[in-house]
């Protein structure tokens, strides 16, 4: 099958966005040829087709006219992770951290304060990061202003750990004006990332 | 966010990318009459961050503008970050900024408690700088847009320009990159909230303590790192300060998620401006993933400094800087002019 998408006029990053949902839809051995009007957008095509692993060619017709023709390929996506050879993901796919309070353990709660503190500055030190990192009800004061662990949680988050907070525990406690690290989630997600996780740690 | 009109889908262009190239806009200005005054250190002439007039013996004035489009939807983080990125270049001279002016262009379609977040945003980002926001001019638009004009001081001996680097060097940055790619895979509906929050709370952080945890440290020179991206801002301090500059690619901090989306296709426009205008002087002396080029290449809004300084200094002034800003990083490093003006390592 053949598919032609007419992209021209379209503002970056429009072109790629649609051409990558026309490819979803097509098959191995169909061509998808994307009509654009700048040259950025065929670059940006271009990269898009090798991400892909699809083949491609780009075709200047005149100074607003130019076409990228895409040969479509199995399921071929090459993994970028792989192909990186100079900064390393040291996330574990799957790997989620729960902090459902701002104390370690049960017993004298500054002994807890003081447990927690070190268990998220070691979580810094390991080689393998998690993925994301749960916070919720009196665990929503680590990831407020005053929170002894903010440097370290802002630190994780910097190495790409997706750090998560429950919007209604920092309403419950009024805190929703003092998030410093990472976004606000609700039950869905929670649960969401919970049923998705092969590996859940909780301090 | 109750934003009825979606602040991005008014901005044809996003953030720093809207910017002009450098090229394009020196050959407007050519052969324009100036008076000359010795009294004026940096110029435009020296395409630096700002402009720098020596007042007295102890005290130079610096003035700079700078304002966008919407590259968030949320108004009050959208004035947060423009304010943000215009106090920047006063930083980034060394300066303190003092005082400040709103340019604010609002779209017809912007209802009134949208315009005054926004201006909210601008005015808590001059707070925290210690800067007074005394005026400004506002105006209706088709596009709208947002920034300051900013005045602030420092003294005549301690600014610093883009052009002071010398052999010797150590470079160092104190904000990751990728900001250009991830706000377009935001307009893509690509990348995740929680990423995006991560990227607008970078750009809202003021430069401020980069800024003055450095100018205790004898700093050669420094820029921030913004439309240009880092190559581009490289290029003109290897060019301002004959020397070569040697970016050590494995140690340039970005954030992760950038790569793929490069790699995908979502780079924005500048970045591509910028790699035309930088690329005749960066050599690649590894193997680098096009992508990592990219994020190279990538427009910055709000972008962090880039300092050099001599080696010694550098380690205890890194030191100092990764307790408040984490991913402050080396680098690379300066050495005398070589084959090209900039070398990927």
């Amino acid at each position: 099958m053949e598919q032609t998408l007419d992209c021209r006029g379209m503002a970056c990053p429009l072109p790629v966005v649609n051409s990558k949902k026309a490819s979803e839809e097509l098959r191995a051995g169909d061509i998808l040829t994307v009509l654009v009007d700048n040259e950025v957008a065929v670059q940006n095509l271009q990269r898009f087709a090798s991400h892909k692993g699809y083949v491609s060619t780009g075709e200047k017709k005149s100074e607003t006219e130019y076409t990228v023709v895409m040969t479509i390929t199995g399921a071929g996506t090459a993994a970028p992770e792989e192909a990186i050879a100079c900064h390393q993901d040291t996330r574990r796919k799957g790997m989620l951290v729960v902090l459902s309070a701002n104390t370690m353990g049960s017993g004298d709660p500054k002994l807890g304060t003081a447990l927690m503190k070190a268990f998220v500055f070691a979580l810094t030190k390991q080689d393998q990061l998690p993925d994301t990192i749960l916070c919720y009800n009196s665990g929503a004061y680590l990831t407020c202003e005053g929170s002894e662990s903010l440097e370290d949680l802002q630190l994780l988050e910097s190495e790409g750990v997706t750090i998560l907070t429950c919007g209604t525990c920092l309403d419950f406690y009024g805190l929703r004006e003092k998030v410093a690290v990472g976004g606000v989630t609700n039950m869905y997600e929670i649960v969401e990332r919970m049923e998705a996780a092969s590996q859940i740690i909780r301090p | 966010m109750e934003t009825q009109v979606k602040l991005t889908k008014l901005a044809t262009c996003a953030g720093c990318g809207a910017k002009m190239g450098a090229g394009t806009l020196a050959k407007m200005l050519e052969g324009f009459k100036t008076h000359s005054d010795p009294r004026l250190i940096v110029g435009y002439d020296k395409s630096d961050d700002a402009s720098v007039y020596v007042l007295s013996e102890d005290l130079a004035l610096i003035q700079t503008t700078d304002f966008f489009p919407p590259i968030v939807d949320d108004p009050y983080l959208y004035g947060k970050i423009a304010a943000t990125n215009a106090l920047s270049d006063v930083y980034a001279m060394g300066g303190e900024p003092k005082l400040a002016l709103n340019i604010l262009c609002a779209a017809e379609s912007m209802e009134d408690k949208t315009i005054r977040e926004i201006l909210r945003g601008g005015y808590d980002a001059a707070y925290e700088a210690g800067a007074i926001i005394t005026g400004g001019h506002t105006i209706k638009g088709a596009e709208p847009f947002y920034g300051l004009a900013v005045s602030g001081f420092v003294h005549p001996d301690k600014v610093l320009t883009n052009s002071g680097a010398r052999p010797g060097d150590v470079l160092l940055l104190t904000k990751p990159l990728g900001v250009g790619i991830l706000t377009t895979a935001a307009k893509a509906g690509m990348a995740e909230g929680a990423v995006m929050d991560r990227i607008y709370r970078q750009m809202a952080t003021l430069n401020k303590t980069a800024r003055d945890i450095m100018v205790q440290y004898p700093v050669h020179s420094c820029t921030d790192v913004t439309g240009f991206g880092l190559l581009g801002h490289s290029y003109e301090m290897a060019q301002g300060s004959g020397c070569t500059l040697h970016l050590q690619a494995d140690q340039v901090p970005y954030h992760p998620e950038a790569l793929e989306f490069a790699d995908m296709g979502l780079v924005p426009a500048g970045a591509y401006r910028n790699r035309d205008y930088a690329q005749p002087g960066v050599k690649v002396c590894r193997e680098i993933p096009l992508a990592l080029e990219d994020i190279f290449y990538d427009p910055q809004t709000s972008g962090g400094l880039l300092i050099a300084m001599p080696t010694e200094a550098a380690e205890a002034c890194l030191a100092e800087l990764q307790k408040q800003i984490p991913r402050a990083a080396r680098i690379g490093y300066v050495t005398e002019l070589q084959d090209a003006a900039i070398k990927l390592e």
